[in-house]
């Protein structure tokens, strides 16, 4: 596996391109902002995406397992769903984004045929990683719906029904 | 059927670059889960606001007054004149930048039209193009712009998306409140009647029957009733408050969230046990009102009248009891209206004595004027004179954080109270980080009326900061309990828990300290007043 080798070689130089492309899905003086602040709690966003794309990296490199992939891409999706300005694609656009980046630190390296087909190898694991991330996407946005749906009935309703003021229970709420 | 788009057409439309233009050039786009349902007209109508309609943000005709520039140009004409605050704050922002990356709100949605400054800068360009003679010559080159129909729906998307919580305020040199800049923005609003309907109804039903769910005296006899069957079944001691006592010595208001909706419900629950322990051991007298019923304060989302006439019921319902002074619930906004605002507003309200803890001889100096307390600081002053009876280990399976409510950290500076009550009903309590507490607490996402369902993208946003922080305490402690002092803070933080940090729970801090009151003649408690077994037990 040259190109694993490759990857891990250069892996501080991919990690940090990629995580200026993750930020540049912002606007210019938010991105700026997400790029600046190195305060995990006055920047929480860039901070988890910091903390969450070199794992995922290391992921592809290694054993692709799913759990831990969804462990770290958890908490970057949980914000861009709540994040509007983004569209579902925008919103996980960011994994595909890891491809421009690993072509530009290879240019020359590609024209080695064998390092091309590893690595047309490898964006398949990325495509993978794609996908699971539009899962997590929806199952964070399903959690917003249902949120939405019940808080306020729950909040409500529940004191109401214990009160004994309205009829009847619906535990399907 | 209609035609499928091709998927070459789909592909054009997928754009993930971000806007590259300048602020003023970059139209606002209002997005579903960032704003709220218009107001119903009824509710304009009672609070006797112009232009009560049926009207749609999402439609692109807002069926605003022909004449409705020409409203707003006065309008804000007048207010430059009336409110000193409104005219400097207006002039003096160097566009230093120190507020930018301070809000909640753009923290957590990353739009740059929520940096406080970008969004005070949304008024002041029109105020620029209207009222100062550089902005008039200059016009976008001394930061101006005409105000028009994009400009209209661009305050109104934005200013609903701040929670006048004041944060930024903290940080600005010049000591710049932007959340007077959101109020007045918004009063501007509603004089086209654009405001929104969680904040137009509660305000309506407030001033109609005296609390923002509109429920009616009996109803809220009712709910305390049964709290008082509750009680009973976990202590054994059957409590018996009073309501509309002529003669009592105080009034107890508070917001009606704690009487209407959970965890609000353990807390008022509390105050119920706290009042019964004082009466028996202490003799004091305190009364609910079933009038007065809510310490909330809507109007002051919608205008200053409004606000001004909200407050006056608490202090006419006091008048007419014949109370000494008012003992005010866990709230947030409450205070900041009766800390900022009543002094000048409705008061001084001489016709109450200055408030005294009859049972310690402590003098409230910071409520002379107002003649209201904030129950976290009576309730403190009675702690640290003994005069509770108290077990924390009753709250041994609590591991506790507290966030600090902004209205009440940064609109009245208190800090050290809540976290005293606190240390003293339960043994394990954990601060988070520091620029995340006090007067840098990060607001719950959800106040200044922005508390609906349908905005719930914009409070799981804008909560993330807050949320940020309560998952390191989480993590790094196994914190599972929020504590906090108001009543929007109950209602909006667990949804956001449940979210972000699901193994966090949420309670009023007087709901902790019940749980650890003995009170007399009880049995032996073997649940707390969520009916969870206490530890040990």
């Amino acid at each position: 596996m040259r190109l694993n080798d490759l990857l891990k070689q250069k892996k501080a130089a991919i990690v940090k391109q990629w995580f200026d492309m993750v930020v540049n899905t912002y606007p210019l003086d938010t991105s700026q902002f997400l790029k600046g602040q190195k305060d995990p709690f006055a920047n929480p966003v860039g901070n988890t995406i910091s903390q969450g794309i070199e794992p995922l990296f290391d992921e592809l490199i290694n054993k692709m397992d799913q759990n831990t992939i969804t462990s770290f891409l958890e908490p970057i999706l949980k914000i861009r769903a709540v994040q509007v300005m983004f569209s579902p694609s925008q919103a996980v656009a960011f994994i595909f984004s890891l491809k421009e980046v690993i072509r530009k630190n290879l240019k020359k390296e590609t024209s080695d045929n064998e390092i091309l087909n590893e690595l047309l190898l490898f964006e398949s694991k990325i495509d993978e990683m794609g996908l699971m991330a539009f899962d997590v996407f929806m199952k964070c946005r399903e959690k917003i719906y249902a949120i939405k749906a019940t808080d306020e009935r729950n909040r409500t309703f529940k004191a109401f029904e214990r009160a004994g003021l309205v009829a009847e229970s619906q535990d399907a709420w | 059927m209609a035609a499928l788009p091709k998927s070459d057409e789909l592909f054009s439309k997928i754009n993930y670059k971000p806007p590259q233009s300048g602020w003023m050039d970059t139209p606002a786009v209002l997005r579903e889960g960032m704003f709220c349902f218009a107001a119903k007209p009824k509710s304009v109508e009672t609070l006797s606001l112009p232009y009560p309609r049926e009207w749609n943000p999402r439609n692109d005709d807002w069926l605003l007054p022909e004449n409705w520039k020409e409203i707003i140009y006065e309008g804000m004409k007048d207010r430059l004149g009336r409110f000193r605050t409104f005219k400097i704050f207006m002039d003096i922002c160097v566009r230093c930048g120190a507020c930018a990356d301070k809000c909640h709100f753009f923290i957590g949605t990353g739009d740059p039209k929520n940096m406080p400054v970008l969004r005070a800068e949304l008024i002041r360009s029109v105020y620029r193009n209207d009222f100062t003679t550089f902005g008039k010559m200059l016009g976008k080159l001394a930061g101006a712009r005409p105000l028009t129909l994009d400009v209209l729906k661009e305050w109104w998307y934005y200013l609903f998306q701040c929670t006048e919580c004041r944060r930024c305020s903290v940080f600005c040199p010049y000591g710049i409140d932007t959340a007077e800049i959101t109020i007045i923005g918004r009063e501007l609003l509603n004089l086209l009647g654009l405001n929104i309907d969680w904040i137009a109804t509660p305000a309506a039903n407030c001033y109609r029957t005296g609390n923002h769910m509109g429920i009616q005296p009996h109803a809220f006899k009712d709910m305390l009733d049964f709290f008082v069957d509750e009680i009973e079944e976990v202590t054994g001691v059957r409590v018996e408050p009073s309501f509309n006592k002529k003669g009592a010595d105080i009034l107890f208001i508070t917001p009606s969230g704690d009487v209407f909706g959970d965890p609000g419900t353990y807390t008022a629950m509390g105050y119920l046990m706290l009042h019964h322990y004082l009466k028996v051991n202490y003799g004091l007298d305190i009364t609910w009102s079933t009038y007065a019923s809510e310490g909330g304060n809507f109007g002051f989302f919608t205008s200053n009248e409004t606000m001004k006439r909200l407050n006056a019921k608490m202090y006419a319902e006091a008048k007419r009891l014949g109370v000494k002074w008012i003992l005010g619930g866990e709230c947030g906004h409450m205070w900041r209206v009766i800390n900022q605002y009543m002094g000048t507003m409705n008061g001084p309200a001489d016709f109450l004595e200055e408030p005294v803890n009859p049972i310690t001889g402590t003098k409230f100096e910071n409520a002379k004027s107002t003649k209201m307390v904030h129950i976290i600081e009576f309730t403190a002053d009675l702690i640290k004179h003994g005069k509770l009876n108290l077990d924390p280990s009753r709250n041994d399976h609590l591991r506790v954080t507290f966030h600090d409510s902004c209205n009440v950290a940064r609109g009245m500076g208190m800090f050290d109270e809540p976290r005293y009550v606190i240390k003293n009903v339960c043994n394990n309590f954990y601060e988070m980080p520091r620029n995340c507490i006090k007067e840098q607490t990060f607001c719950c996402g959800s106040g200044s009326g922005l508390n609906a369902s349908e905005d719930m993208e914009l409070r799981l946003a804008g909560g993330l900061p807050r949320a940020n922080a309560v998952k390191y305490v989480h993590d790094k402690h196994d914190v599972n309990m929020l504590a906090c002092i108001c009543a929007i803070d109950r209602a909006a933080l667990p949804p956001l828990m449940k979210y972000w940090v699901p193994e966090v729970d949420v309670t009023g801090t007087h709901e902790m300290v019940a749980n650890a009151l003995i009170m007399p003649g009880e049995k032996e408690k073997t649940v707390n007043l969520r009916g969870e077994e206490l530890p040990g037990k």
